[in-house]
Formats: structure tokens, sequence, C-alpha cells
């Protein structure tokens, strides 16, 4: 188990009692996510599906690396690293 | 109505980079501060569009540029506020596409371009099921 610094998105913030970053606890990225969820499930329902992915448009970095190019929530974390959960922005004309 | 301030050196910014990239759309990171309902931008980035294939009518903001100026931003004491991007021949309305993406809590900016200059730029803010448009001030 490692102590991770997770920081929260300025719109998820209201789910989070305002905070802008949370510590948790975990072995890697789906668990720590998960730990953050424990206390603050309505945060968690924005960011993870029920299958334990990311929602769609929910991108989750560990330092500077997509968690998608390394293990996904797999990936292990050590001791103080940060993740952050960003949104995936796209969109377009049509 | 919410209210998003961006000074004109950095709409001209966002000018510049819109017809630069004209007929292809370009997107960005917009960074300030919140107070309620009014937005405050400081710092416009420019983020790459990785959708390649319909760049003509479609954009995907590069998410390593998004925490890029995400560090930047916390860095300064600042956050993301929201996101800016173009369309090409088209109005500053957001489309469906636009729409299934949106997050609810940060402000949309589109411009509208065509070959030779923005026709118009406007801001929006999905409430909701819909997108609410939100005054522009300088
Ligand atoms: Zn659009």
């Amino acid at each position: 188990m490692s102590s991770v610094i997770v920081r929260i998105p300025t719109p998820l913030r209201g789910f989070a009692e305002g905070q802008s970053e949370i510590a948790a606890e975990g072995a890697d990225v789906g668990a720590v996510l998960s730990a953050v969820g424990a206390a603050h499930p309505e945060l968690l329902a924005r960011v993870m599906k029920d299958d334990g992915q990311p929602r769609e448009f929910v991108n989750i970095y560990l330092g500077s690396d997509n968690v998608r190019t390394l293990d996904g929530m797999d990936t292990p974390v050590g001791e103080g690293d940060v993740l952050s959960i960003l949104p995936a922005v796209a969109g377009g004309a049509e | 109505m919410n209210r998003i301030s961006l000074p004109a050196p950095l709409r001209e910014e966002l000018s510049t980079i819109a017809v630069d990239g004209y007929p292809y759309e370009t997107c960005g990171v917009l960074v300030g501060a919140c107070a309620d309902d009014e937005v405050r931008v400081e710092k416009v980035f420019q983020a790459r569009n990785l959708n390649t294939e319909r760049a003509r009518d479609r954009y995907v903001l590069d998410p390593d540029d998004l925490m890029s100026a995400d560090l930047a931003a916390r860095e300064a004491g600042l956050e993301i506020v929201g996101f800016w991007h173009t369309h090409p021949d088209h109005p500053a309305r957001p489309s469906e596409t636009d729409r299934q993406a949106a997050w609810d809590g940060y402000s949309y900016v589109i411009l509208s371009v065509s070959g030779a200059r923005v026709e118009d730029l406007r801001s929006w803010r999905l409430n909701g099921e819909g997108f609410v448009e939100e005054q522009v001030a300088a």
C-alpha cells in the first residue's frame, strides 16, 4: 500500500467537500480511486464505470503519464505518487 | 446568465491560432479562476488536435497537452476553467458531438472561422442535458 495524492478537477470538487486534492492508499490506480470513492461515492461515479474502467470522457494520469498508456487501472503506484483526474476533451463542428 | 471574461489580447491570441489553423479545427485549454457565476480567463493554451482523419470538423484534444496545462495552471495558483475549439465554416454553436463529451462546470468557447477571419466567438456551459450560452466580456 502506498499513500498517493489524487488531484480532483474543479467541476468535481463539489462531490469531495470542495477539496482539490485527496490523499488515499492503495497498491494500484484502481485501488487508490476506489479508496477515494469509498468516502466520496458521487465523485467515483463520475470517474469510473461499474466495471472499474475509467469513463469515456475521463483520463487518469499517474505523474505525467496517461494510465491508458501504462497498465490502465492495474498500474502500480508508489509512495508519494500523484494521480490526476482530467476530462477527455473532444467534439467538433459536426 | 453566467459570465466569462476573456481579455482582448487572449481573444486575439485565439483568433490568430484559429485563422492559421484553417481549414482545420484547432483547440486548447482556458486557464484562470472562477468565482460564483463568473469565470476569468488569464491564460490560453493551444493543444494538438489528435483527430487527423476528420480534422476539418472534429477534434480530440491531446490529453498530454491538457495535463501540461493543468500543471502550469496549478503552479500559477490558477485552474483549468474551460476549453476552446474552432468551427471552420460553421457557426459558433455546439454540435451534438460537443455535447456528448462536455462536462458540467467548464466553459466551452467556440470560434467560428472562415478562411480570412474569425466570424464569431461564443461561450457555452453544459447545464445537465443541454448547453446554455454565457456572456463573453473583455
Ligand atoms: Zn464544436
